[in-house]
């Protein structure tokens, strides 16, 4: 499953100092014109680690995500990821991108496909598979997040749970290192937020490193192994759960939390 | 003679019918022939230049841009005159039947690149970024993801655009294209009866009311419900 990281960066260097981590952001800025939305940012992931994302609006959370995978150009700072240097100028995104599944808040799936076509097109022209191979990897995923019965549904014709679901399919047919999930049950109707919830219970159950930026903090509290706490493009405060949503040491991480308990 | 005695005597004689029904069918096979190379070539080049567009090259955008403009703004009578007559002094001579191929293609080509680069820009961010963040490149999303949401997008105005530009074959009667109009005011001025001028309605009518009926058909076929 690992993926051979010389193949990729230009450099490889050495990724950050902490043992099995696979995900190292250091000093990372971002500015839209004159706002500063990311302002310094330091945040080390390890290996099958569920570090949960909070903070206010426009604090900054979809867009660490985003730069982490250069969806966003950083300003400046570093990503290194599973020993390449993200941020550098040669590096190969398109192959960076395959070890690094992203699920959006707005699904974002492909209209005109149906569900197993937005699974496979991946696998088709980025993996190279055959169609039969690709469709039989497709079948998988879908099954994994309990929809096999919908390869043949066209988004238009799925709850938003389920094209949820059939979104991280089609991140997780890749056989990604890491999954970035931003704000991926925001969007939905409360009664349908279990069922993409279940999914990424069963993804950390069976080991996979994620990144979810996240209101749902029941689900953190079970299920994260860090929270980090975000406002105004800084890291306020992180730990596990426990701390962060029982015993804030930051006043505004108190109040946001008390204003998310409520 | 009652006015309808004459009105069936000078446009719809059965005589000159007889006399004349060959050379239309000729016109229609032209106007077909015509027609199919312009749907090609000009549906073709305008989802291409609407492609080429989207790669945001100035130097190559603006040229695009200024071909759009000017031949969506020259009426096609206009541009298939100045073809016929202008390009010989330059030292290119084309057939009639090519220059207006050309210059039918190239007007269609303008209107479809306007239409397909109008849904490639309405086409959400979200779409772009998903494909990218599987691993796609910038031309795989555009073929794969983008550009056939753009075109599905386009395509009822592209039908009744493709449909007006193939009616305009009928301006190669003026540079002599033996195409139906042609063919029609030819009978007609040689029998100096109206009779082939009904035929050439007729003649057009039988090939362009399916065509309307396809375009519709096609109309229903890709419209999808957005999610």
């Amino acid at each position: 499953m690992r993926l051979n990281a010389r193949s990729i960066g230009p450099s490889g260097q050495a990724a950050g100092a902490s043992a099995g981590a696979i995900l190292t952001v250091a000093g990372l800025r971002k500015n839209f014109g004159r706002t500063e939305v990311l302002k310094g940012l330091d945040l080390t992931v390890i290996e099958r680690e569920l570090v949960f994302i909070i903070g206010p609006s426009s604090s900054g959370k979809s867009t660490l995500l985003r730069c982490i995978n250069r969806l966003e150009e950083p300003s400046g700072g570093s990503v290194h990821f599973d020993g390449v240097e993200v941020t550098a100028p040669g590096t190969d995104l398109n192959a960076l991108r395959r070890s690094m599944g992203m699920v959006f808040q707005s699904f974002n799936l492909y209209p005109h496909m149906t569900a197993l076509g937005n699974v496979t097109l991946a696998l088709r022209h980025v993996l190279k598979r055959s169609r039969a191979e690709a469709e039989a990897m497709g079948r998988s995923a879908l099954a994994d997040v309990d929809l096999s019965d919908k390869a043949a549904s066209y988004p238009h014709e799925l709850s938003g749970g389920q094209q949820q679901r059939v979104a991280i399919a089609r991140a997780l047919a890749l056989d990604p290192e890491v999954m970035l999930f931003d704000e991926p049950t925001s969007a939905l109707d409360p009664e349908l937020v279990g069922s993409v919830l279940a999914v990424l219970r069963g993804l950390k159950a069976r080991g996979m490193t994620m990144l979810v930026v996240s209101h749902e903090l029941r689900f953190a509290r079970e299920a994260a192994d860090r929270i980090v706490f975000i406002d105004q493009g800084r890291i306020v405060e992180e730990g596990p759960p426990s701390a962060i949503l029982n015993a804030p040491r930051n006043s505004r991480t108190r109040a946001f939390v008390a204003e998310l308990m409520r | 003679m009652t006015a309808w005695q004459h009105f069936v005597e000078t446009f719809c004689n059965p005589q000159i019918f007889a006399q004349y029904w060959a050379s239309i069918a000729r016109g229609m096979l032209v106007t077909v022939e015509i027609a199919a190379a312009v749907v090609v070539t000009g549906l073709g080049l305008g989802v291409a230049l609407a492609g080429l567009r989207a790669y945001g090259l100035g130097l190559v955008n603006a040229p695009i841009v200024i071909f759009v403009d000017l031949l969506r703004a020259m009426p096609p009578l206009a541009a298939v005159l100045l073809a016929y007559f202008g390009l010989p002094s330059i030292g290119i001579s084309l057939s009639s039947f090519a220059v207006l191929w050309l210059v039918l293609a190239l007007v269609l080509a303008a209107f479809a690149e306007e239409i397909v680069w109008a849904g490639i820009t309405s086409t959400p961010r979200g779409q772009w970024e998903a494909a990218r963040s599987t691993g796609l490149g910038f031309s795989q999303t555009l073929a794969l993801v983008v550009l056939p949401q753009a075109i599905r997008l386009g395509v009822p105005p592209l039908t009744s655009r493709t449909i007006a530009i193939t009616k305009n074959t009928a301006l190669g009667t003026v540079i002599g294209v033996g195409e139906i109009l042609n063919q029609a005011t030819a009978a007609q001025s040689f029998s100096g009866n109206a009779t082939p001028l009904m035929m050439g309605a007729v003649a057009y009518l039988v090939l362009f009311i399916p065509v309307v009926a396809l375009g519709r058909f096609i109309e229903t076929r890709f419209r999808w419900r957005r999610a």
